[in-house]
């Protein structure tokens, strides 16, 4: 009996053993991300489910990008991208990762949107030593996680904490604010990590904060608070949240006859804010974003055009703007590699430096974080207009 | 000054606790059973003024109106097919219908129209600021409260005066000597359900012209405040819901005037349990001693 299980599990290794030769023997020498002509890129994106809107724009982008890069090519070499939908589940985020890498044998993989999804490829990506580019994850826990640095791993976006620190800046220089007061979600890690770094940045430069609020979400009354607010007296109201909260709290301010500037991030940016808070109350408050449409900036001019013309006349969002400069990043990396080996590719893109894209002009740090500019936007009548660009 | 302005926060707060509040206390007065399907009511009545509003371009009186209206007959279909069935079945079984419901109409409603939230269009009522001694009150907040003492004074009336009201008292006292006196028990609890529910969709409406944004499970916390409110008055007790919301819309505005608005949701449900420890009855309750 002992002796028939042996033998079993020696036919089953060399079976196995036959199988893995079958594969190194079909592929090249170098590890297979192509052949010839092209090179495979794989996309892992939220083509469908709850935030489907952030991977369909993401798409939109990195498709302009390709179609434009595919026009030269890459030292003659066209990118092919491999598309698979996560469903915005960070399940089938893993299992499309590892189909893109080990059937699909992809050079890199451009995703997820979220940080969820973007932190559920990590260690497949890790293990098979295939870069991750992750357009929008701006958790910092997608490259650098207990004191590791994931080194296949990188991403467009700026990193939450990073929003505060422009906020707190602009803040200081521009609204010329001496006091200011924090008013947070505290069930947000996104409001939290905001919140922080504007507070460390603000009290560098000089500023005092006078008070600190939090509210929780799903809250509608925020008058007793806001009233609150207003007798500390602050020049500047930091508010790291999400629109829907947002804009309650921006017309429940107006109305307590709370007139200083507001700011926020990118969690403002929906035009449910708008309706919600109306335009008149909007006046005098900021976001700080990934990138303005009315940059006057050529770079940024081009891609809307190009963008417009493409997709019937729609205005790019910040997603699509995302998209589009994470192929280029990608584009320059391989260029620069030489190759589509995915080892050359990572090292490329680690050395990437004033690269100049549509979100800003990239240097990368050593956690694999994008150093580039945030743009400052401000509301005017309920549009949001291009204030200004801020470099870190 | 800081305190006049949390008082009149309170104030603003507290009249929309108040008004769903009176349903609750009506339903509970008249078959003793907590009809916690009011709070979605509200939230009907909510989208039923945004529509009528922005869809039917009205403006707040008949839209307030014909929310009113429509809550009235969702009430009595809520009565008729959940609770009429239920009426000589144990309270913990109404209890626990209640419950169904209350999802029931949450997750239809989201089912038909999704989550996603909705905001109220920002120039249905004017909203001028006063400001005096240096306290600014909202036109709207006094609007608000203007319009909530006026339904409650109009629900007094009704109570005191009517020959519905009169049915209702004689049901609430003893539904089986109503019944036994030519009183038609049924009609009356119909009457009384959309009553209360009416009150929760003007509250609605009132609602969501003073916070904006509505969403289908909008009704439940302040469902629940409401409930603390009915039971801080208490239960049963028409006048004991409009002081009880009254005064737990002042505690919650004074709490985050305090610095702990996020303690705001567990203060009101503290009040709760110490109301049902040392007073179980309510502010405006008398002790009945029951026979034995």
């Amino acid at each position: 009996m002992k002796k028939k299980k042996l033998a079993g599990a020696f036919l089953s290794l060399t079976l196995a053993a036959g199988v893995l030769a079958g594969c190194s023997g079909s592929g090249s020498s170098e590890k297979s991300s192509g052949d010839g002509d092209t090179i495979k890129i794989g996309v892992n994106l939220e083509l469908s489910g709850g935030v489907a809107s952030y991977g369909q724009s993401i798409a939109e982008g990195l498709e302009l990008a390709t179609a434009e890069i595919n026009k030269e090519g890459i030292d003659g070499k066209k990118i092919k991208l491999i598309k698979v939908d996560n469903k915005s589940e960070a399940s089938e985020a893993t299992s499309g990762a590892i189909k893109l890498t080990s059937q699909d044998q992809v050079a890199a993989i451009v995703g997820a949107a979220t940080s969820t999804n973007s932190i559920a490829q990590v260690q497949i990506a890790q293990d098979n030593k295939v870069p991750v580019i992750s357009p929008s994850g701006t958790s910092p826990e997608i490259t650098f996680s207990k004191d590791k640095l994931n080194d296949y791993i990188f991403r467009t976006s700026f990193i939450d904490p990073f929003q505060g620190t422009v906020a707190a800046n602009f803040a200081t220089k521009e609204i010329k604010a001496k006091s200011a007061a924090i008013y947070i979600d505290s069930a947000s890690d996104y409001s939290k990590g905001l919140a922080a770094a504007f507070k460390e940045q603000f009290e560098k430069n000089g500023g005092k904060i006078v008070a600190e609020e939090a509210y929780i979400a799903k809250d509608t009354d925020f008058r007793s608070t806001l009233t609150r607010l207003k007798s500390a007296k602050p020049d500047f109201i930091f508010l790291p949240g999400y629109y829907e909260e947002a804009g309650l709290i921006v017309k429940q301010a107006r109305e307590t006859g709370l007139d200083v500037p507001f700011m926020g991030g990118d969690g403002w940016d929906s035009p449910k804010l708008v309706e919600i808070a109306g335009a008149k109350a909007l006046n005098n408050t900021f976001i700080t974003n990934h990138y303005s449409s009315g940059d006057p900036d050529e770079k940024i001019q081009n891609f809307v055009s190009a963008f417009k013309a493409k997709y019937k006349d729609k205005s790019p969002d910040a997603f699509n703007a995302l998209g589009y400069d994470t192929g280029y990043f990608l584009a320059d990396a391989i260029k620069r590699a030489g190759s589509a080996d995915s080892e050359k590719i990572k090292e490329a893109l680690e050395k990437t430096a004033d690269l100049e894209l549509v979100t800003g002009t990239f240097t990368l740090d050593e956690k694999h974080n994008p150093i580039k500019s945030a743009t400052i936007l401000e509301f005017k009548e309920g549009k949001q207009v291009f204030n200004t660009k801020i470099n870190p | 000054m800081e305190l006049i302005q949390q008082l009149i926060n309170g104030v603003s707060l507290g009249s929309i606790y108040a008004l769903i509040a009176l349903g609750y206390t009506m339903v509970y007065g008249i078959v003793k059973l907590i009809n916690f399907a009011h709070g979605d009511v509200f939230m009907v009545g909510s989208f039923v003024g945004f529509y009528s509003i922005t869809v039917l371009d009205l403006s707040f009186i008949p839209a307030l109106l014909i929310s009113m209206t429509v809550c009235a007959l969702f009430g009595v279909l809520i009565e008729r097919i959940a609770y009429k069935p239920l009426r000589n079945a144990t309270r913990i079984a109404a209890l626990i219908t209640a419950i169904g419901v209350s999802l029931l109409i949450e997750y239809g409603f989201i089912y038909v129209r999704g989550a996603q939230p909705e905001a109220y269009p920002n120039d249905v009522l004017p909203t001028d600021k006063f400001d005096i001694f240096g306290v600014s009150i909202n036109s709207q907040s006094v609007l608000i409260f203007g319009v909530a003492v006026v339904l409650m004074i109009i629900l007094q009336i009704i109570v005191h005066k009517s020959k519905i009201g009169k049915a209702m008292r004689a049901v609430s006292f003893d539904a089986d000597a109503a019944k036994l006196m030519g009183i038609n028990v049924d009609n009356t609890i119909s009457a009384t359900f959309a009553i209360g529910s009416a009150l929760a969709g003007a509250a609605g409406v009132i609602f969501g012209i003073y916070y904006i944004k509505i969403e289908p499970l909008m009704g439940v916390l302040p469902g629940l405040k409401a409930f603390v409110a009915a039971v801080l008055g208490g239960i049963g007790i028409i006048p004991g819901a409009m002081v009880g919301g009254l005064l737990l819309g002042v505690i919650e505005a004074l709490v985050s005037a305090a610095g702990y608005s996020l303690w705001r949701d567990a203060v009101a449900f503290v009040v709760l349990i110490l109301i049902l420890i040392f007073m179980p009855q309510g502010l405006f309750g008398k002790n009945k001693k029951e026979k034995v």
